[in-house]
C-alpha cells in the first residue's frame, strides 16, 4: 500500500506494525511526532504496547531495559538532547545485550541550541554497543524499524535507526508499506534468553563484575558486534526478496570509473546523487557511497568497495570536535591504512545545524576532490561546506 | 498483624554469605522486608552497597529475581519490568501476580535517583519503593546526602575548625512521597521488625505505588560499634528523631509513641562518632538545634494525626 507519510509518521506506522510489549519515551524535538503518534494507537486500542510515559528520556531507557530484562520487546524515540541524556543506559543496553529498538530523528547537540539536523547525538553514542542504522529517506527509516526488530532479537544487540531531523522526520514523502502481518510474520517472536519474571527460576541480572570478570564479558559483547554483519545483510536480502526493497550496508552510485567518491550518510546521500548526476553530465568521473551502517564499523567493507580508489571524500554531518579530522574521516582512514596504494582521504564537514546542504555544495566538494585526484595529494585537514 | 514465628517460617529469600559489614542494617532491613513479602516477588536495585555486597559476579545472595541497572533509575527501571508484567498478563502470557520492589539507599532515592522516583510514582506504577537510608553515600565511603542529618560528619561534610560538619537539616522525604498522594507511605525502622513486616503487608496490598523508609544504621558510617545496630535504630525511634508512621489513603498514624520514654537526642548523638565534635566545648548550641529540630517536626507529624479515631 502506497501513502503519503513524513519520516516520524513512517517510523510510527512501523512501531505500530511491531506492536511491541513496551514502548518508553519521552518527548523531543524533531522525534516527538512519533511518540504523540504511538500514543494515539495506544489510546485507540490498535496495539497491545504498555505505554510508559516517562519523565526523561533517561528513565526511558531504563524502563525498556527494565521491561527487555522482564523478556519484552520494547522500543523507544528520541533525539538530540534525549539521546545524549540517555547515553549512561545506552551502554547498559548494550553490555546487557538487550533487543531493544531506538527511533532517532537525528539533531545537534547544544551548545548552542539548535533543533535542527546533524548527527552529532548519534555518533557521539557509537562507542555504546548499539547497531546504528543510517536511513537516506523515510521509506528506508520504515523499512529499516521492522528489520531492526529482527536484527535485534536475532543477535541480542540493541539498534538504533536513525533518519535526518526536520529534512526527512518532516518531510511528507510517498512511502510503501506493508501489511501488518507481513510485518509480524517478518520480526516473528521474542526469545529472549532469560526473564526477569520467570519467578520459578530466579536470575540476577546485571551483577557486579571485578577485574577477574569484567574484561571477559567485554569482550563476549565485542564478538556479538564483531559477528553481527552477516546478520544484518541476511535481514536486508530477506526483506528485500520480500518486499522488494534492499538496502545495502553500502550502495555504490556510479562508482565503476569514478576518479573521485564520496562516503556520506543520511539524506545527504540523495543530494550527493543529483550531484553525480549534474557531475557525469559535464563528463565528469565522479561517484557516491552511501554509508547505511555505521556501527558495527564495516572496516573489511571499506577496504574491499572503496580500497581502489584515487580519492575518497568522506563528508560527515558531525566535527567530532577532536583536534583532527572528522569521526567517519578517522575510520575509513584507519580501515584503508593497508591498502597499498591507498586511496587519499579527505575530510569535509557539512550541515550542521540543519545548514542547507545542496548539490552545488556536493559539486564544489567533487570538484575539489577530483583536483586532488589529478595534483596526485590532498590536505589533512578538515574542509567546511558551507560554513561563512 | 505479622507473629515472628511466622516470619521465620518463611523461606530466606536474601541469602547469607552475602559480603556486607559486620552490623549492617541495610542486609538486615532487606532480609525482613523479604520474609514478610508476600510472594512471588521481583526486585530491582540501585548500584550502591546492596548491589556490590549481593550480587558480586558469579554469586548472588538473592533467591528472588533481581535486576541491577543503574544509580539514578531504580524506580525507572522497576516501571519498565512492571509495564511487560501488565501487557503479559493481559496477552494472559503469565498468570501469576507477582509484587514488584526496588530497594533503594538514601543517595539513589532522595538525591540521584529522585526525579525517575517522583516520576514513576506519579504514574502510578503498582510497586512497592523501600528506601533503604543509613543517612549518607556508605558505598564509596560515607559522603552526604540530603538525608544526613545536621550536625555529622561525612567525607564531603567533614567536621573542620570553621564548619561543624553538615549544616542543612534532612530532606523529608516521606512527605514528599506523601504529598503524590500515594495510597501508602510509611516510615519505619529496623529494629520493629513487626511493624515493618506490618508496614510491607500493607504496602503490597494496595493497587498503586507505595513507599517505605526504612530507617538501616551503618557502623562505618555513623561509627558505632558493629554489634549496635539494631539498639542505635531504637534510639533513633525513641528520641523520635525518626517517628514510625504511616499514611493510608491521606491519613497519618504514628504506630509508636514512646511518649514517657522518649530519651534526649544527645542520648543517642553522643554514641556515634559522627556527631563528636558536637560535643566539643562551644558547640553546646549545635546538640540544643538538634534537639529542637527534632521536637518541631515530632510535634508537626503528630499535628497531622486525626485527633477522633
Amino acid at each position: 500500500m502506497v501513502v503519503a507519510k513524513t519520516g516520524n509518521e513512517a517510523m510510527a506506522y512501523a512501531m505500530k506494525q511491531v506492536n511491541p510489549d513496551v514502548v518508553a519515551a519521552y518527548p523531543i524535538t524533531p522525534s516527538t511526532e512519533i511518540v504523540q503518534i504511538f500514543s494515539g494507537y495506544v489510546a485507540d486500542g490498535l496495539v497491545d504496547t504498555e505505554y510508559v510515559a516517562v519523565e526523561s528520556e533517561h528513565s526511558a531507557m531504563s524502563a525498556c531495559i527494565g521491561a527487555s530484562v522482564a523478556g519484552a520487546r520494547a522500543m523507544t524515540a528520541t533525539a538530540s538532547q534525549g539521546l545524549a541524556l540517555m547515553h549512561e543506559m545506552l551502554h547498559i543496553a548494550g553490555g546487557l545485550r538487550l533487543p531493544i529498538v531506538l527511533c532517532l530523528a537525528s539533531r545537534s547537540l547544544s551548545s548552542p541550541l539548535n533543533i535542527h539536523c546533524d548527527h552529532s547525538d548519534s555518533v557521539a553514542s557509537r562507542d555504546s554497543g548499539w547497531i546504528q542504522i543510517f536511513c537516506e529517506s523515510s521509506q528506508e527509516g520504515y523499512d529499516s524499524v521492522v528489520q531492526a526488530v529482527r536484527i535485534a532479537e536475532t543477535a541480542f544487540i540493541p539498534v538504533m535507526v536513525a533518519i535526518d531531523g526536520f529534512i526527512l522526520s518532516h518531510c511528507m514523502d510517498r512511502i510503501e508499506v506493508l501489511e501488518d502481518k507481513q510485518v509480524q510474520d517478518f520480526v516473528g517472536k521474542l526469545k529472549p534468553n532469560y526473564n526477569l519474571l520467570d519467578v520459578d527460576h530466579p536470575v540476577t541480572v546485571s551483577p557486579a563484575c571485578l577485574p577477574d570478570s569484567y574484561f571477559e564479558h567485554k569482550r563476549a559483547q565485542a564478538q556479538g558486534m564483531n559477528d553481527v554483519l552477516p546478520v544484518i545483510e541476511k535481514v536486508a536480502a530477506d526483506f528485500g526478496q520480500k518486499f522488494g526493497r534492499l538496502w545495502k550496508t553500502i550502495d555504490g552510485y556510479r562508482t565503476e570509473d569514478a576518479e573521485a567518491v564520496i562516503v556520506c550518510m543520511g539524506s545527504a546521500v540523495g543530494t550527493t546523487r543529483i550531484a553525480v548526476d549534474e557531475l557525469r553530465k559535464q563528463g565528469k568521473k565522479v561517484g557516491m557511497f552511501k554509508l547505511r551502517i555505521f556501527r558495527p564499523l564495516v572496516a573489511d567493507v571499506f577496504k574491499k568497495v572503496l580500497g581502489k580508489y584515487k580519492v575518497v571524500g568522506v563528508l560527515d554531518r558531525v566535527e567530532g570536535v577532536s583536534g583532527y579530522v572528522t569521526p567517519l574521516t578517522v575510520e575509513v582512514r584507519a580501515a584503508l591504512y593497508d591498502q597499498a596504494p591507498k586511496p587519499m582521504v579527505p575530510s569535509y564537514v557539512y550541515g550542521l545545524g540543519g545548514r542547507e546542504f545542496e548539490p552545488e555544495d556536493a559539486m564544489k566538494v567533487f570538484e575539489e576532490l577530483l583536483g586532488f585526484a589529478k595534483a596526485g595529494k590532498a590536505p589533512d585537514g578538515t574542509g567546511y561546506v558551507g560554513v561563512r | 498483624m505479622a507473629s515472628i514465628k511466622a516470619l521465620c517460617k518463611e523461606p530466606e529469600l536474601f541469602s547469607s554469605g552475602h559480603r556486607a559489614c559486620a552490623g549492617c542494617g541495610e542486609a538486615l532491613g532487606v532480609r525482613q522486608v523479604l520474609l514478610a513479602a508476600q510472594k512471588p516477588v521481583v526486585i530491582v536495585i540501585p548500584t550502591g552497597c546492596m548491589e556490590i555486597i549481593s550480587t558480586l559476579y558469579p554469586h548472588t545472595a538473592w533467591q528472588v529475581p533481581c535486576f541491577h541497572n543503574a544509580f539514578e533509575n531504580a524506580a525507572a527501571t522497576l516501571s519498565g519490568v512492571e509495564a511487560a508484567y501488565k501487557t503479559f498478563k493481559r496477552k494472559g502470557e503469565i498468570t501469576k501476580d507477582i509484587n514488584f520492589i526496588a530497594f533503594g539507599g538514601d543517595g539513589g532515592t532522595y538525591d540521584i535517583g529522585f526525579q525517575a522516583l517522583s516520576g514513576a510514582v506519579e504514574r502510578g506504577h503498582r510497586m512497592l519503593y523501600v528506601c533503604t537510608d543509613n543517612e549518607a553515600y556508605m558505598n564509596t565511603g560515607v559522603q552526604r546526602s540530603s538525608a544526613t542529618p545536621m550536625g555529622a560528619h561525612t567525607t564531603t561534610s567533614p567536621a573542620g575548625n570553621k564548619i561543624p560538619g553538615k549544616v542543612q537539616w534532612r530532606k523529608d522525604i516521606v512527605e514528599i512521597m506523601i504529598a503524590h498522594d500515594i495510597p501508602y507511605a510509611a516510615q519505619a525502622a529496623i529494629n520493629n521488625w513487626s511493624d515493618l513486616a506490618n508496614k510491607v503487608q500493607k504496602a503490597l496490598s494496595v493497587n498503586g505505588p507505595s513507599f517505605i523508609n526504612l530507617l538501616v544504621p551503618c557502623p562505618l558510617g555513623w561509627m558505632y560499634p558493629s554489634d549496635k545496630t539494631v539498639e542505635q535504630s531504637k534510639m533513633a525511634v525513641d528520641t523520635c528523631f525518626w517517628p514510625l508512621y504511616e499514611c493510608e489513603n491521606g491519613v497519618y498514624k504514628v504506630n509508636y509513641d514512646p511518649k514517657d520514654k522518649k530519651i534526649p537526642a544527645v542520648e543517642w548523638l553522643k554514641t556515634q562518632d559522627r556527631f563528636r565534635h558536637l560535643f566539643k566545648p562551644g558547640n553546646e548550641h549545635l546538640i540544643e538545634a538538634f534537639q529542637k529540630e527534632v521536637d518541631r517536626r515530632w510535634q508537626k507529624l503528630l499535628g497531622k494525626v486525626p485527633k477522633t479515631v
